[in-house]
This record gives C-alpha cells, sequence and structure tokens, in this order.
C-alpha cells in the first residue's frame, strides 16, 4: 500500500502486505466503533443538556437485551479478529523448508551476521530479493530483539537458546535494522541495515572478499579443534553417540523422554551435557561452556547438519 | 443512597445536607487539631489519606520531571541533551516512580482511604492502624527508591528484565529493588484492610448490590493488590539472589531462564494495570449519574464487569511475550484471553453512554474530566486490540505505539480520572470550593495537551521506532517534535490544578454539605466531615445512584 501513499511506512516483505491489510482493517473496524461512541456521547450531550426541551420520561436505568447485544456483539468481532491475526501469526513461524539459513550473534551493542559461505558482516543483513530467508539468531549477553519495520518483522535474540524469524524481501532496498528490546547504554545505537539486492548480485556479494570457508567446512574443523571427533566418531574407542543426520532425528533419552534433535538441543548438549543424556550412554561428555563461543556452536551445529545431507545424498539410490 | 427520595426519612438518619456546616464552626477532622504531631499519629482514614494525597503530589512531579527531560531530549534526533546512560536512568525512573509511588496508590489510598468508610456508612477502615502504618511504609519504600534514584540511578527500565538486571547492569538494581518491595507490602496492608472493611464495615441495608461502583471497583483492585504484590515481591527477591549471590535462575549462564522472569514479572504486572485503572473507572462511574442526574445504566453489569476485567485480568500476562521466545501456542491462548478481557472493558463504555441517554447534564469539571476519561480511555482501550492481535503485535510491540497505548490507559485514563474525583470530592474533602471555570480549562487543557503528546506516538510506533531510544533516525523527528510541543501543554495542565486548588483551601466559595446534589452517603454528612463520619449510623433503604433527571436546584447551573 505505500507505494499510493508516500506516508506509510515501506511494505518490503511477504508478511508486510498481509500485514498491512489486517491493521487497515482493523483501524476501520475499532474507528467505527470510536466515532460511533463520541457520536453518541456529544449527541446525548447536546440533546439532553441540562434545561433542553428533550423528552425525559421514562428514563431507562438498565436493559437485558441491550447488554447482551454489546456483549456479545463485541466478543463475535473480537474473535474474528483473533483467528485472522492468529492465522497471521502462524505463518510468521513456519519458515518454508528452502529458506535460506543465515545465522546471527547479538551482543551489547552489535548485530554479528555470517552466511552459510562464511561471508560474515556487522550491523548489516545482504539479502536477496524474492527468496525465503530464515535467521537463526541467539545472543551472549543479554536479550535483544531484531526488528525489520519494513518487514513487520520482529523476533527476541535471547541468550542461551535459539530464535529465529524468516521473512522474504519483495523490494529492492536499504532499510532499517533495530534493536527493539532494551539491553543497556547504547541500546538506541544497536542499529543497521538489511540490503535487499537482486539475486545474481547477491549470490556476486557473497563471494566478494571473502576469505573464509563456509560455516559447515569451519564447524568440521572446529569438531576436530575441541575434541569432539575423540569420542563422537565412528572409530573411537569411547561410547558416544554417532551424530551424523543428528539435526531432525528423534532422540531418546535416559530418563525416557524423547525428543526431536533441533539447533537448541544441540546446543545444550555441548553446554549442558548432563540435561539431555542419551539412552545408553553413560554421561560422561565434559561441558564446554565458557570455552566455545556463540558463532563456533552455531559453525558445529552447521556441521552436523551438513553430515546429515550428506548422509542423505548416500542413502538416495 | 437515601436523599433523593425521601428527605424527611433521610433527616431521621444523618445531619442535614444542605447547610454549610463546617462555617458554623463545628469542629470537623481537619480543623480539630493543627499539630504535626496530630498528622503524623492520626488513625483518621480522612487525614492518612492526605497525608496520601501530600506524598503521590510530590511523586507525580518528581517523576514528571523525568519526563520532561524525556520529551526534551527527544525533540531531536541526536542524543544531545543528555547521556545514554542518563536517559536510560532518567526514563527508568519516571517508569518506577510514576508506576509504584504515583499511579499504584493514587486512587485507592487517597480518594479510596477517604470515600470508601464513608460511603458504605462507616467510621473507619476495618484496621486504622495498619492504615497508618501502611503510610509509613509506603514512605519508607517510596523515599528509599527515590534516594536509589537519585544517588546513582537505575538503568534497567521500571521492568527489570533479566539477565541484564542480573547480571549486566552497573546500576543500583537492588537498591531500587527492595525499595519498590517495601512499597509493595504497603499495597497489600492497604488492599487487605479495603477488604475487611467492605466485608465488616458496611451500614445497615448496605446490600453487595447497593454499594457504588466506586466501592466495587477499589474491592476487586484490593483483591488484586493481594494476590499480585507478593508474586512481585518473590520475583524481586529472585533477582536479588541471582544478582548477589549468582544463583543461577534467570541468567542461561548460570543455566537459569530469562523468560522466566517475564512470566514472573508479568504476572504481576499486568493485573496491576487493572490496580491502576479500576479505580478509575470506579471514579467515572461516581461522576457521570451526578452530573447526568440518571441511574448509572446497567448497575449490575457495571459491577460484574469490574470483577470480570478483575478475574481474567490475571491470566492475560503472557500478552506481553509475544515475540519473547514463547511457544506459539501460548502466544494464541494469551491473545484469546486478551480479546476476553477487553468485553467487560467494552461494556463499561456502552454503559457509561447510555447513562447519558435521558440524562439532564452539566458540564461541570469533574465532568468534563469523566468524560474526558471515555474518551481517552476508549482510544487506549481499541488499540489495545492492535496489540493483542497477534501479528500485529509482532511489529507494534517494544515501539512508540505501545507506549501510546499505556500511556492513554494509565495517563490518559488513570490520572484524568484521579483528577475527575479530586475536583469532584474536592468540597467534600476541603469544604471549599475551587473556581469552577479554571477547572474546565485545566481539564480541556489536559485532554488537548494529553492527545497532542500521545497521539503521534502511536503514528511513531507504526512507523517503527522503538522505545527507550535516546537517539534515532531523523524521519522520525517531526512526530517527535509534536509530542514535546504536546507535553508542554500537558505540563500546563497539570500545574494548573495545583494553583486554584490551593488557592480555593484559603478563599474559595463554602461548600456545603452537598454542592453537586449528588446521592451517596458521603454527601449526607457535613464538608469536612467529623472526625467521625457520621452522628448516626446511616441506614441504607435504597438502590445507589438514585438520581432523577428533573431534579433543579443547588449550584449545579
Amino acid at each position: 500500500m505505500s507505494d499510493h501513499f508516500p506516508m506509510l511506512l515501506a511494505d518490503a516483505s511477504s508478511a508486510a502486505g498481509r500485514f498491512d491489510w489486517l491493521m487497515l482493517s482493523l483501524l476501520l473496524v475499532t474507528g467505527a466503533m470510536a466515532v460511533l461512541l463520541a457520536g453518541l456521547i456529544i449527541f446525548f450531550s447536546i440533546r439532553y443538556r441540562k434545561g433542553s426541551a428533550a423528552d425525559r420520561t421514562n428514563p431507562p436505568s438498565g436493559a437485558r437485551g441491550l447488554e447482551a447485544a454489546w456483549t456479545i456483539f463485541p466478543l463475535l468481532m473480537f474473535l474474528g479478529i483473533f483467528t485472522w491475526a492468529a492465522f497471521d501469526y502462524a505463518q510468521l513461524y513456519r519458515a518454508p523448508d528452502d529458506a535460506l539459513p543465515v545465522f546471527v550473534v547479538a551482543k551489547q551493542w552489535m548485530w554479528k551476521v555470517q552466511h552459510p559461505n562464511g561471508r560474515r558482516e556487522i550491523d548489516e543483513l545482504h539479502v536477496p530479493l524474492g527468496e525465503a530467508v530464515k535467521l537463526v539468531m541467539t545472543s551472549q549477553d543479554v536479550i535483544h530483539s531484531f526488528f525489520v519495520p519494513a518487514f513487520r518483522v520482529k523476533q527476541d535474540v535471547v541468550p542461551g537458546r535459539y530464535t529465529s524469524l524468516w521473512f522474504k524481501a519483495t523490494k529492492l532496498g536499504t532499510y532499517h535494522l533495530f534493536c527493539a528490546e532494551y539491553c543497556g547504554t547504547d541500546h538506541a545505537g544497536m542499529r543497521g541495515r538489511v540490503i535487499v539486492m537482486p539475486p545474481d548480485e547477491y549470490a556476486r556479494w557473497l563471494q566478494q572478499g571473502n576469505t573464509e570457508s563456509g560455516i559447515a567446512a569451519q564447524g568440521f574443523a572446529l569438531f576436530r579443534k575441541y575434541g569432539c571427533s575423540g569420542c563422537h566418531s565412528a572409530g573411537s574407542s569411547v561410547h558416544a553417540p554417532d551424530l551424523t543426520g543428528l539435526l531432525g532425528r528423534t532422540v531418546h533419552l535416559q530418563d525416557g523422554r524423547s525428543l526431536i534433535a533441533d539447533e537448541n538441543y544441540v546446543r545444550d548438549s555441548i553446554l549442558l551435557p548432563k540435561k539431555d543424556v542419551v539412552a545408553g550412554y553413560a554421561p560422561v561428555m565434559p561441558s564446554f561452556a565458557g570455552q566455545v563461543s556463540e558463532e563456533d556452536i552455531l559453525a558445529l551445529i552447521e556441521y552436523l547438519r551438513q553430515t546429515g545431507a550428506d548422509h542423505d545424498d548416500r542413502q538416495r539410490p | 443512597m437515601t436523599i433523593a427520595s425521601d428527605p424527611e426519612q433521610n433527616r431521621a438518619n444523618v445531619p442535614r445536607t444542605d447547610e454549610p456546616v463546617a462555617s458554623s464552626g463545628s469542629e470537623n477532622y481537619f480543623s480539630r487539631d493543627f499539630s504535626l504531631k496530630s498528622w503524623l499519629t492520626t488513625h483518621d482514614h480522612k487525614r492518612i489519606a492526605l497525608l496520601y494525597m501530600a506524598s503521590i503530589i510530590a511523586f507525580f512531579f518528581i517523576g514528571g520531571a523525568a519526563a520532561t527531560v524525556i520529551r526534551l531530549e527527544l525533540a531531536t534526533p541526536q542524543g544531545d541533551l543528555v547521556t545514554a546512560d542518563t536517559y536510560n536512568k532518567l526514563f527508568t525512573a519516571h517508569g518506577v516512580i510514576m508506576v509504584w509511588m504515583f499511579l499504584i496508590p493514587s486512587i485507592p489510598s487517597v480518594l479510596g482511604n477517604f470515600l470508601m468508610p464513608m460511603m458504605i456508612g462507616a467510621r473507619d477502615l476495618a484496621f486504622p492502624r495498619l492504615n497508618l502504618a501502611s503510610w509509613y511504609v509506603y514512605m519508607t519504600g517510596g523515599i528509599f527508591t527515590l534516594l536509589a534514584l537519585v544517588l546513582g540511578g537505575v538503568d534497567t527500565g521500571w521492568t527489570f528484565y533479566t539477565p541484564f538486571s542480573t547480571m549486566f547492569s552497573n546500576s543500583n538494581v537492588i537498591l531500587v529493588m527492595v525499595g519498590v518491595f517495601i512499597v509493595g507490602i504497603s499495597s497489600i496492608m492497604t488492599g487487605l484492610n479495603f477488604i475487611v472493611t467492605v466485608h465488616t464495615m458496611r451500614a445497615p441495608g448496605m446490600t453487595w448490590f447497593r454499594l457504588p461502583l466506586f466501592v466495587w471497583a477499589n474491592y476487586a483492585t484490593s483483591i488484586i493488590l493481594v494476590l499480585a504484590t507478593p508474586v512481585l515481591a518473590m520475583t524481586l527477591v529472585l533477582v536479588g539472589l541471582e544478582r548477589l549471590l549468582h544463583v543461577g535462575i534467570f541468567d542461561p549462564a548460570l543455566g537459569g531462564d530469562p523468560l522466566l522472569f517475564q512470566h514472573l514479572f508479568w504476572f504481576y504486572s499486568h493485573p496491576a494495570v487493572y490496580i491502576m485503572v479500576l479505580p478509575a473507572m470506579g471514579v467515572v462511574s461516581e461522576i457521570i449519574p451526578c452530573f447526568a442526574r440518571k441511574r448509572v445504566f446497567g448497575y449490575r453489569f457495571m459491577a460484574y464487569a469490574i470483577l470480570g476485567i478483575a478475574i481474567i485480568g490475571f491470566l492475560v500476562w503472557g500478552h506481553h511475550m509475544f515475540v519473547s521466545g514463547q511457544s506459539v501456542y501460548a502466544g494464541m491462548v494469551f491473545s484469546l484471553l486478551s480479546f476476553l478481557v477487553a468485553v467487560p472493558s467494552a461494556i463499561k463504555v456502552f454503559n457509561w453512554t447510555a447513562t447519558l441517554y435521558k440524562g439532564s447534564i452539566t458540564f461541570t469539571a469533574p465532568m468534563l474530566y469523566a468524560l474526558g476519561f471515555v474518551g481517552l480511555f476508549t482510544i487506549g482501550g481499541l488499540t489495545g486490540l492492535f496489540l493483542a492481535s497477534l501479528a500485529l503485535d509482532v511489529h507494534l510491540t517494544d515501539t512508540y505505539f505501545v507506549v501510546a497505548h499505556f500511556h492513554y490507559i494509565m495517563v490518559g485514563g488513570a490520572v484524568m480520572a484521579y483528577l475527575g474525583g479530586i475536583h469532584f470530592w474536592w468540597p467534600k474533602i476541603t469544604g471549599r470550593l475551587y473556581p469552577e471555570i479554571w477547572g474546565r480549562v485545566a481539564a480541556v487543557l489536559i485532554f488537548c495537551g494529553f492527545n497532542l503528546t500521545f497521539f503521534p506516538q502511536y503514528l511513531l510506533g507504526y512507523e517503527g521506532m522503538p522505545r527507550r531510544y535516546h537517539s534515532y533516525p531523523p524521519e522520525f523527528q517531526v512526530l517527535n517534535i509534536l509530542s514535546s510541543a504536546g507535553a508542554s501543554i500537558l505540563a500546563i495542565g497539570y500545574l494548573l490544578p495545583m494553583f486554584y486548588l490551593a488557592w480555593s483551601l484559603f478563599y474559595g466559595k463554602r461548600a456545603g454539605a452537598n454542592p453537586w446534589q449528588a446521592t451517596g452517603l458521603e454527601w449526607q454528612t457535613p464538608s469536612p466531615p467529623p472526625k467521625d463520619n457520621f452522628d448516626t449510623t446511616p441506614v441504607v433503604t435504597e438502590e445507589p445512584y438514585a438520581y432523577t433527571p428533573q431534579i433543579t436546584s443547588g449550584l449545579v447551573q
């Protein structure tokens, strides 16, 4: 809608259009209610001002039918709005399977971004036009919040866990990135830019000046550096679970629970290995808390994800 | 309650109502002893109410001074007036003082304290000493907090979000939280006192459904105070434990969960919004029937709506956390419940409007404040629907849209009603009338100044300006300047009553017992009331708000 109303905020993602329609509809409904109420109050104030000649016989002090009407009518309206908004909200949390993963680590007062091929940037996020992008985010200190007004998306970035956010940019341009959760002294300075580029330009940009190997490759190096491979490799003499294709697999735990391995599970297993012990294995893994950075954990996770993809490829006939 | 229908019977029960008793030299609660000691050791609920009034006004203007500096800073996009740290301490001080030292105690502890016993025909609250103790506890906590804020300050925001507050902030977090903890104890004391008073001290004939809605509102508020405040106290203790002893509760680096804090904090702080606004609704429910000369429309529905808000209000805290990382399904449940709590609020607005129908309306200062409340509360309530809508909240939360929304409810709503109540009962409290024209000017000035201050903030929020920003991108400047300009009008509006109300204490016309020809037991005793409120215990024989639109007499011309 912003094309026709330059005062309005840019709508540069697939979510923005839906947001603006819901916002506009709700604005019309609540605006109508407000005008109706204000109109009634003004009308009554004038008509029934003291000394006016208006008829005041049988002033009512209640009416059950009316009370029922203005209970049920708003209730139904509210339920309608709730359903619409809840549906759109669910979409915001259902990232397409082919969404491009990008990793974000927030810290006071900076956004650190890394693309799958290893390219890093700070306080900037380059994304291709028309492609779904999924951010996997964590914080290394306090709670921050990743907010791009032009995309109408926001997600708190919480230390100790991964949160994610996805969007599909629909307009080229440069947009504000704000930290929306108060995070200390320079909270207002924790701003950045999101740059939407044509896909081919984005591909060129990804390669430019990138001396890093891909995240998964970095993860493999870390897997050996931290000694993970010493226990978790097939040839190890230590009895440790095989991690190949771990992400997405159902894991049965010592205490009878089972869960589907996701990023948060891997992270917890590295930092809090006693939390979710796999059934059939002794809790011998040491904690790596304080030794491995958030970026390194993300790289390790991507390496494990990669082993899954390799595994699937080999299985395929 | 008995006055309008049968003056003869009324005279048998209570003192004569239409003579300026106070001027005839008889002793009242105010004139009986002027010594400082008599004030500081009083057990009289009316004097304690005035102690609260003086303290609350002081805190209001301190909190307002912080807001003034904030609005000045935001007039330009650069952070140029104060440093970022000072700015963060200012908005924290503004929030802490306004929420805990002003808004929460404002209507209950001042107007509720003064009026509730009189409205139910009692001589005092159930526990007069507890009442005085609650003021001392409040002052202790308030001054403690104020000192911690002035000598160093705290930069966490009034929400104390972890792990920032527990492990990262270098400011006086513990001291301020101790202050808030102490003030919370005072809240619990007042709430308990009100609950017992309403249950046990009602005059003969004062059945539950003859209670003025102001009493209903303060009763419901007291229940929230007693049930919710301990959760806040406990949460603050947990933050202290983690901060001082590094017990891992909220900080993930210590094995804690930062979202746990948000659940606990909002479990108190969302009901706290209703602690602020329910008494305001009670005040407005007294004023509108009086100046429309009409029984309040749908009395029982109004009472049930108050209880509905108080109960459902406990179940909506998670709507502060839609983008926090809480589960999508939890978000949906909290969103649905938030829409449900809007229904009783809507019922109340419709009933106030319907009360005007076939009334005989005069636009005195209290009535202007009350109508202003209805307008601002409606805008605040309707924009609350945007924030309850999950997909919209994702964009709007933590922006100025939220700031505008809760100021419409808590400042536009609660402060407007507080001032309306002060004007409405001023003649009862002081025995004097304030200059009516100035009262109206201030009401209109506050209404206009308020809208100019906070309406632009809705637009800023939609445009994406995050809250708690010391500096901001230049495209937000125009709306920020409008807001700051409005704030200067609002400030004048808030200062005005200080002058003419103070003037009226000495030079105002004598009010008489019932200048507004209002029903309600508090108007059937002289102004200012005698120490024990009533010479003989009144007997209630009628429904509340027994107004008839044709009455024409008294000062209401």
